[in-house]
């Protein structure tokens, strides 16, 4: 186990506070308060460092240099950006829903900082081991689609609105792969609590990705579509609508939304670190813990960086592609992994557990190679049909004329 | 009053506040956002009663999926802008003296049960719930035939609701 810093400050305030006459339940409701309010301001805080990594790293992949007039190497622009955000003048659309618009991006933030709230930092950082974190981080994602909605609506905006009903129609789609995704290490750990999830990755078990690392494919991708960054950024498309469903904030509230954005991507990497590559898990974590830590945030951070890199290197699908991909590819082939995952489990339940691993990595790989080679060949022929680049339609449609009286009648 | 207690009135006064809106607002899309908010608590005091998979599994079936279904629907069918609706109509005594009946009885016949009026219920192993739970659902001396009919009954629908959808196909094949 060994030194656990947090653990010594948590008896030190608890007995301070049984000490001041308080009695166990209320010491256990401040303790806890504590440290969710701790949680949120580390994420919070993590956010800031999220944005100078995401502009030096955007500006070396686009061979820029990136800001580098604050502080040594641009490391003090976030602070100037956030000074920016906060005097910004904070503006709002006319006939705008005031509630639902002031409301949208916190709730966007609240969605993405509940879900750190089962994600264990190390073996015993972890906010609420709750036996269904996994359903629970899917549930409070399902806030961030609500967010969307009345940001959009309430806009008071047409390019909002259709922002939010595109935001809406995607997230909702590739909830079904990412949610089939999740549950494979769920069906591999034998348990939907994170904290199992990583232990079931230690003592004679594997980290997951060399299990089901076609699993690691499909989540990543659906959870890049998830957060809505490029090349799945359909909801806020610059170049179509503006800016989507956030064209009419400005100052915080767009800064808000853009934390929101900036976390969900680090969530996602943090859920990748930790259902697929072991958590805190390395080398000596075990003896020391807060080596788990660090251990935790490399890996997260090189999944981070994995998602600004394929945002930075795929352009924009279509609507049409972000569909097909999703309905004719993700979900059958995890649909397809779902089912077969268990019947090799329980084919090769008398072998040893490396034969098992074996036999689950050769399955995922012969299961990849056969989708992947199928989808290839689906997108040749229907390439070699002949096909119209561009049959001039018109740009509007007239709505038809609304039925007079006598063809109701009729 | 201790802290649970607290948080237990709070959601239920979020529960029933945000119920009264939900059937009182004119503009139809804020009713469905108050219904976001029952249904959140009824979570929170699905969470009081520790049973977490059912607050969690509130969450994800009806604020992730049926709540945004209904908004959707409202902002496809209707004006988005918002049109102003009428709340109550002359219905509004028979629907109060119907609403007032069934709480009657439902609390009649709660009290009938043998944990009525119980402080608190004993602390369970949440993870043996849930084990349990999918071992009923996928044995044949549990409940795996009902749940089988159920699946089937929804790809029905799922099918229907596609067919009668999609629009009928024109004749000018090139």
């Amino acid at each position: 186990m060994g030194f656990d810093p947090v653990q010594i400050v948590a008896e030190w305030l608890r007995n301070l506070l049984l000490g001041w006459g308080a009695s166990d339940l209320l010491t256990e409701v401040v303790l806890k308060f504590i440290g969710a309010f701790l949680v949120a301001t580390v994420v919070m805080l993590v956010f800031i460092v999220l944005t100078w990594v995401e502009r030096k790293g955007a500006a070396r992949f686009q061979d820029r240099i990136g800001p580098n007039r604050v502080g040594p190497y641009g490391l003090i622009q976030p602070i100037a950006d956030a000074l920016k955000m906060l005097t910004k003048e904070d503006t709002r659309p006319q006939g705008a829903d005031v509630v639902s618009y002031v409301l949208a991006p916190i709730i966007a933030v609240f969605s993405v900082l509940m879900a750190w709230a089962v994600i264990p930092f190390t073996e015993t950082w972890i906010g609420a081991d709750l036996s269904v974190g996994v359903l629970y981080i899917a549930a409070v994602g399902s806030f961030g689609i609500v967010s969307v909605m009345m940001a959009g609506w309430s806009s008071n905006n047409k390019y909002s609105l259709i922002g939010a009903f595109r935001g809406v129609a995607q997230l909702i789609s590739y909830e079904v792969p990412l949610f089939l995704s999740l549950l494979v290490p769920v069906f591999l750990a034998r348990s939907m609590g994170v904290n199992s999830i990583v232990q079931a990755q230690g003592e004679g078990g594997v980290w997951f990705f060399l299990m089901a690392p076609l699993a690691v494919v499909i989540y990543f991708v659906s959870s890049l579509a998830e957060v809505g960054r490029a090349p799945f950024d359909l909801l806020e498309a610059e170049s179509e609508i503006v800016a989507g469903y956030h064209v009419e904030y400005s100052g915080i509230k767009f800064g808000l939304f853009q934390a929101a954005e900036f976390l969900h991507s680090f969530t996602f990497a943090a859920l990748m670190a930790i259902l697929f590559f072991g958590g805190w898990r390395g080398p000596w974590a075990d003896q020391y813990m807060l080596l788990g830590l660090v251990y935790f945030f490399i890996k997260t951070s090189i999944f981070y960086l994995l998602i600004i890199w394929s945002r930075l290197t795929f352009p924009r699908v279509r609507i049409d592609q972000l569909m097909n991909l999703n309905w004719k590819f993700m979900v059958p082939v995890s649909l397809v992994l779902l089912m077969g995952m268990p019947l090799i489990d329980y084919a090769t339940r008398l072998s040893d557990n490396w034969v098992r691993v074996v036999a689950q990595l050769v399955f995922n790989l012969v299961l990849g190679v056969v989708a992947f080679s199928m989808a290839a060949r689906a997108d040749r022929q229907q390439n070699k049909r002949e096909r119209v680049v561009f049959e001039g339609r018109p740009v509007a449609v007239m709505p038809k004329p609304p039925a007079t009286e006598d063809e109701t009648a009729a | 009053m201790d802290p649970i207690q607290i948080v237990f009135l709070i959601g239920a006064a979020l529960v029933l506040i945000s119920a009264l809106m939900v059937v009182t607002r004119s503009n139809l899309i804020h009713a469905a956002l108050f219904l976001i908010v029952t249904l959140f608590g009824v979570a929170m005091i699905f969470v009081l009663l520790e049973a977490f998979y059912w607050a969690v599994i509130q969450v994800v079936v009806y604020i992730g999926a049926i709540a945004i279904l209904i908004i959707m629907a409202i902002m496809v069918t209707r004006d988005v802008t918002g049109e102003e609706i009428k709340s109550f109509n002359k219905n509004l005594v028979w629907a109060g003296l119907l609403a007032v009946m069934v709480i009657v009885t439902l609390v009649w016949s709660l009290t009938f049960w043998p944990q009525f009026g119980a402080e608190t219920h004993q602390a369970v192993d949440s993870q043996a719930v849930i084990s349990d739970l999918g071992e009923q659902f996928f044995s044949a001396e549990g409940y795996l035939i009902p749940s089988i009919v159920a699946s089937i009954l929804l790809l029905a629908a799922l099918i229907a609701a596609i067919k009668i959808a999609f629009p009928i196909k024109q004749e000018e094949e090139d």
